[in-house]
């Protein structure tokens, strides 16, 4: 997974063919210049709904993470129907007077929503959510009928 | 005031064409916003994930630089289900052609998005210059 490169352990890139590849597929792509231009297969899996979600599992827990800068909690609302949680809210880019003049404007105002269903069954009254430098992570309790189990061999 | 318009997902851009990073990972370039007011130039970064200490603010002979680091932030026994954006550090260069009062810079990082205030030096100011007739 891309998210595990930063950490970059040593000695399994050698063990993984298709990393060399990926790494060549990638220079090949910053020579043509076309690496940015939404190519499908970079992002694996991207529902294309702002905002990106990585979603992992312990044995305890779903955790679902968002990169969410500037936006705080109150202009932000998560809701649970069964399995399906929605995250909705509002980023505000607040008027920084009449006086100025801008060199660059690439940062983002506007509403959004996204759904994302859970693959296991959960328990919802447990969720809870926090945001920290400009990151959700809302931590989600699983089902205790959904947790593994260890089964003792007599 | 225009109705609010729905934010899309924006792919975060990967530094290209630099020097070669001493330290593994991948390295994206944050979003900014530039503005300029008679007394100030203010800069605004979109860095999630970085933290007051992890981050590193450097002016140096009209150069300014951005850096931010990204803690790990799964815990170890975590798999992932789904995987949509990657992290990784923050890194931006600009050159100024404003002359800044070094001293009274000031930096402020509050959810994740950086503020930073360059107050011009006194003589790159503008000046209305008055024209005599004789």
């Amino acid at each position: 997974m891309y998210a595990r490169k930063l950490y970059n352990y040593p000695g399994f890139s050698s063990m993984n063919p298709f990393n060399e590849f990926e790494r060549l597929k990638r220079q090949m792509d910053a020579l043509s210049g076309t690496f940015h231009q939404g190519m499908p297969e970079h992002r694996i899996l991207s529902a294309g709904v702002f905002p990106l979600l990585n979603l992992t599992e312990n044995k305890d827990n779903y955790y679902i993470r968002a990169e969410l800068p500037g936006i705080k909690a109150e202009n932000m609302g998560i809701q649970i129907v069964d399995k399906t949680l929605t995250i909705s809210g509002e980023r505000k880019i607040p008027e920084e007077g009449d006086k100025i003049t801008y060199h660059r404007r690439e940062r983002e105002a506007g509403k959004f929503s996204r759904a994302i269903s859970l693959p296991g069954e959960i328990d919802s009254d447990k969720i809870e959510a926090q945001m920290r430098d400009g990151l959700l992570i809302v931590t989600i309790p699983k089902a205790e009928a959904a947790k593994p189990k260890q089964i003792a061999v007599n | 005031m225009a109705e609010t318009k729905n934010l899309k997902v924006k792919e975060k851009h990967e530094l290209q064409n630099s020097a070669e990073q001493t330290k593994p990972g991948l390295v994206f370039t944050p979003d900014v916003d530039i503005f300029e007011s008679e007394t100030d130039l203010t800069l605004l970064a979109d860095m999630p994930g970085v933290t007051s200490d992890s981050i590193t603010i450097d002016l140096n002979g009209g150069i300014l630089t951005l850096t931010g680091d990204v803690k790990p932030w799964e815990n170890a026994d975590e798999k992932d289900v789904l995987v949509e954006f990657e992290i990784g550090k923050y890194y931006r260069q600009f050159t100024l052609s404003e002359i800044i009062d070094q001293e009274k810079i000031e930096a402020k990082l509050e959810n994740g998005v950086l503020r930073l205030t360059l107050p011009k030096a006194e003589k790159a100011r503008p000046r209305q210059i008055t024209v005599t007739a004789e």
